[in-house]
């Protein structure tokens, strides 16, 4: 669970996880395995329209889940079950309480429960009712033992070496235990089994609730959700609203993705469907007592959120953990107090509150990489930024972040503060263009790369000089969007862009209203400031005639292209007109590669040096390019060898690396040792930002690594 | 390849997947034969993996002495077959457990089931168990054989809708199985039998 009072102690608490070797290694194996099983469960399949129909689906169900919960009562009635809902988790666990009671049970063995875990269920059961509980997932029976929380979703004991495990079963035993994991398994195996003779009441959750028949499904790979159902005298099952649906073939179509995304199985060994009171040799007339407890805890609610409902879309395969960079870094509840991962930081603030979630919910980097693969389709990160702005509303912005919002809104201003700062920074001013030593406002925490130093001439002021002349009937009308960082701290990178697609019939403009695209002020929940930016950066554009809008900036491109719809599409005094924006928004790569399609004719003969690649998660993710890039590499005569975990994030995330140092520090760090380990002397990239992180921190390591914008190379390989 | 042999196939790829053995056989004699070599392979009187050869407390100690002999449980078979089986468990000296399975949660070696169905696309056997015996059988026994009629083969589990609908209608508890029980909870080292059984051999009955 998370407990951390403020970002202070929270960030104490990552730097504890940080330094967990035993856990970082475990998470990184896990993350490049699940990466390629994953990949191969699905590679049969058209994974995008499964996600897309269980989503669908999904919303539908969210949509009538009172209407879905009653027909369920009804059936499930009609077949010897009892079916309850409760308002809250004191209710919930105070029906499943007073069912052990009526029925006059002590021993409980339990298969595992997320729901379960978000009431907290066993304490009130062992606590306040002095129970027996025995939870039989052997992770779950591991960490209970140990009185620790789950700290994975699929693998709530990942974090524990065999050691310790042969160690707590030593003392369970009263037997000394060796370290073999099959042996082990098979000590659980048998100090379970007789757990489950002894119990009277078995708990389980469920993964499908099928309001049609009354019927609960439940996935398991060990089984031990088969034996809780079975052997004792009374079930009872605790489950979420959101886990009902209209009929079976909903649930299948799920089960197609759920394994899958969660461990690369194509299915687990078991999937159980119960429905009713079936046969039980140890109940009085041999029926089994069987009781449904639905959850409400503010689902109801959600579901009837135009933004938010689509949580209920979660499935809980716990993938968006098994991919998220933070995440594998940090574990357990440093993401999430009870859910964990991308969907823990939503779920946290949901059915935990605002202040649980507050800390949390600013620990996302934003690199998209759970919504890629979300078996719900979930628009996470965006999620997650909409709740840090929600929190924002609640609890006041902080005095660094109005600060910000009000200069950057003023686009005049933000300049001319960029301006100063070229001044103001003389003093730490290196001659490599780096800064020599940070300000004193930051801590030593940031002291991981080199920063660097605003540009003597911003791209605006070059303008007038590098401008190529007018063509008389151009092929493409292209205005570019330089971001403030090709704008006022790598100029080059906007003249390389201009320079790169010379003679090739374009009309180029560069509106000079344009201002920071905004996405920093999203970045920190400032939803009111990054609309006025949108709206003063689509009125620019609109002045201009254009087909293009072009910019070398992955993040810029996927936030007009997409975030720009969100904030103002729904408005109908700009909604056609960011529609018309957005359309024509493109990236560097894209536009060079795919609209221009410049050839290998256009580039010099001569063989090129060997690079390596980093994908900005803005543009392999955020725009959904992944070929462009590569293809104008190859046609440009580089020769490019492809880096190990290119796609992932490079840990800059614009204010992110500010307030999470060591986490941005730790992902540039394998981000370079990939890069180096590819071979290559020169890392291209298509986006400012992580140019400035990767380079910064090369500079740092003292690593032998150019690293340039592809634009760059595009221009000096130009014939 | 006809349809049905290219069924048998990807079932039989995708079982194999999670070590699940296939065998196809042409008559239910032959799945006798085959289940009474598989539990004379079997150490004598001694459960092979399951655990009762490890350090065990005291309470978990004591169900390992519920067992004796080689047990081989068959609940939900028509009499003829179950006397054949009987017969056959006679010759060899095993016990057949025709009830009470949970007379023997200590542990049982072979269960005999026919399954209902297979889904060719994810290589799993369906197993309609509202029969509480049948049920249990399949969750203690360590090795689980199969026999499942290749006509009752289908090629997604989108395929078996109406005919679950029509059970779950009723009031039910159905089973799909896929390859052995199996956590990878300790150091993500894939460990096999953790509750279920250790083995799943599924035998492909011509017809
Ligand atoms: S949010 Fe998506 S990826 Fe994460 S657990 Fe839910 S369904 Fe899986
Ligand atoms: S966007 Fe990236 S950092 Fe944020 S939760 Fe998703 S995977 Fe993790």
């Amino acid at each position: 669970m998370q407990d951390a009072k403020n970002l202070k102690e929270y960030r104490k608490e990552i730097r504890e996880s940080l330094d967990n070797d035993f856990l970082r290694t475990a998470m990184d194996n896990f993350a490049v395995a699940y990466r390629g099983s994953r990949a191969n469960a699905f590679k049969d399949m058209d994974e995008k329209a499964l996600i897309r129909e269980i989503a669908d689906a999904k919303d539908a169900a969210a949509s009538r889940l009172d209407e879905l919960f009653a027909q369920f009562k009804e059936e499930a009635e009609k077949r010897g079950a009892v079916v309850h809902l409760a308002k809250d988790a004191k209710e919930a666990n105070e029906i499943i309480g007073r069912i052990a009671m009526d029925e006059n049970c002590k021993t409980i063995v339990k298969s595992k429960s997320m729901t379960a875990e978000e009431t907290l269920l066993n304490h009130h059961l062992e606590d306040d009712l002095n129970l027996k509980v025995v939870e039989t997932d052997l992770g779950e029976w591991i960490i209970q033992m140990r009185k620790e929380g789950p700290s994975h979703m699929v693998m709530p004991a990942i974090h524990l070496s065999r050691h310790q495990v042969s160690d707590l079963f030593s003392d369970v035993t009263g037997q000394k235990q060796g370290d073999d994991v099959q042996a082990l398994v098979k000590v659980a195996r048998r100090e379970l089994r007789q757990e489950f003779v002894d119990a009277d009441m078995g708990i389980s959750g469920g993964n499908f609730a099928i309001a049609e028949t009354g019927s609960i499904g439940l996935v398991t790979n060990e089984g031990n959700a088969r034996l809780v159902t079975t052997l004792p005298r009374v079930h009872v099952a605790l489950m979420g609203l959101d886990k009902l649906t209209p009929k079976l073939h909903d649930a299948l179509r799920v089960l197609k993705a759920l394994p899958r995304n969660a461990t690369g199985q194509a299915i687990t060994s078991y999937v159980t469907w119960i429905t009713g009171s079936n046969e039980c040799a140890a109940a009085e007339d041999d029926r089994k007592k069987v009781h449904f407890v639905f959850l409400d805890n503010g689902r109801r609610a959600l579901a009837k959120d135009p933004v938010f409902s689509q949580v209920h879309r979660c499935v809980r395969c716990g993938a968006c953990a098994n991919v998220c960079p933070v995440y594998r870094m940090v574990g357990g509840h440093k993401m999430g107090h009870i859910y964990i991962g991308a969907i823990g930081l939503i779920l946290t603030y949901f059915y935990h509150g605002t202040e649980k979630a507050k800390n949390l919910v600013q620990n996302c980097i934003n690199c998209g990489a759970c919504k890629e693969i979300c078996a719900g389709g979930i628009d996470l990160p965006g999620l997650i930024k909409d709740i840090q702005a929600r929190i924002l509303e609640e609890e006041g912005h902080p005095m660094y972040s109005s600060f910000l919002a009000k200069m950057m809104k003023n686009r005049k201003l933000f300049h001319k503060f960029l301006r100063i700062a070229k001044t103001a920074q003389k003093p730490m001013k290196g001659k490599d263009g780096f800064m020599r030593h940070l300000p004193m406002i930051f801590m030593p925490d940031h002291d991981f790369r080199a920063l660097p130093t605003v540009a003597e001439v911003p791209f605006r002021d070059m303008w007038a000089k590098v401008q190529p002349a007018k063509v008389a009937a151009p092929k493409h009308k292209v205005a570019l969007f330089s971001g403030c960082v090709q704008d006022f701290v790598y100029p080059e990178q906007s003249v390389a862009t201009v320079e790169s697609m010379r003679n090739k019939d374009v009309n180029l403009e560069f509106p000079m209203d344009q201002s920071c695209c905004g996405l920093p002020l999203q970045m920190m929940g400032e939803v009111t400031a990054a609309r006025d930016v949108a709206i003063q950066n689509m009125e620019a554009f609109e002045d201009t005639d254009c087909d293009y809008i072009l910019t070398m900036c992955a993040s810029c491109a996927s936030h007009l292209k997409h975030n720009y719809m969100k904030m103002l599409g729904k408005d109908p005094q700009y909604a056609t007109r960011v529609q018309e924006f957005a359309d024509k928004v493109i990236d560097y790569s894209s536009f060079m590669n795919d609209v221009l399609g410049v050839e290998k004719e256009d580039f010099l003969d001569s063989a090129g040096d060997a690079v390596t690649y980093h994908a900005p998660c803005h543009l392999c993710r955020g725009l959904d390019v992944k070929a462009a890039p590569r293809e104008l590499m190859a046609k440009a005569g580089l020769d490019y060898k492809e880096s190990a975990e290119e796609e992932v994030c490079c840990g800059f995330g614009g204010t992110y690396s500010v307030k999470f140092p060591k986490i941005s520090e730790q992902l540039l760090a394998k981000k370079v040792n990939n890069a180096k380990e590819s071979g290559a002397k020169v890392l291209l990239t298509d986006c400012p930002g992580c140019v400035m992180q990767i380079r910064g921190g090369a500079k740092k390591q003292g690593a032998d690594l150019e690293v340039k914008h592809i634009a760059e190379y595009m221009a000096e390989r130009r014939k | 390849m006809t349809a049905k042999a290219e069924s048998v196939k990807l079932f039989t790829d995708k079982a194999e997947l999670v070590s699940a053995v296939v065998t196809e056989i042409s008559s239910l004699d032959e799945a006798y034969k085959y289940t009474m070599d598989l539990c004379g392979k079997k150490e004598a009187c001694k459960m092979l993996i399951s655990g009762c050869e490890q350090n065990l407390s005291n309470t978990a100690e004591q169900l390992c002495a519920t067992k004796t002999g080689k047990t081989i449980v068959a609940p939900a078979l028509a009499k003829k077959e179950a006397a054949a089986l009987e017969k056959q468990c006679e010759e060899n000296g095993f016990t057949l457990i025709k009830d009470s399975v949970r007379n023997h949660l200590g542990g049982i070696d072979i269960a005999f089931t026919r399954v209902d169905h297979g889904i060719a696309e994810t290589g799993t056997v369906v197993l309609n168990c509202p029969n509480e015996e049948l049920r249990l059988a399949t969750m203690i026994s360590e090795v689980h054989v199969a026999v499942l009629p290749k006509s009752k083969l289908v090629d997604n589990s989108y395929d078996l809708e109406s005919w679950m609908e029509g059970n779950m209608m009723k009031g039910d508890y159905t089973a799909f199985i896929t390859g052995a029980s199996r956590t990878a909870d300790i150091e993500r080292v894939l460990a096999i039998g953790v509750h279920g059984p250790l083995e799943l051999h599924i035998l492909l009955l011509e017809g």
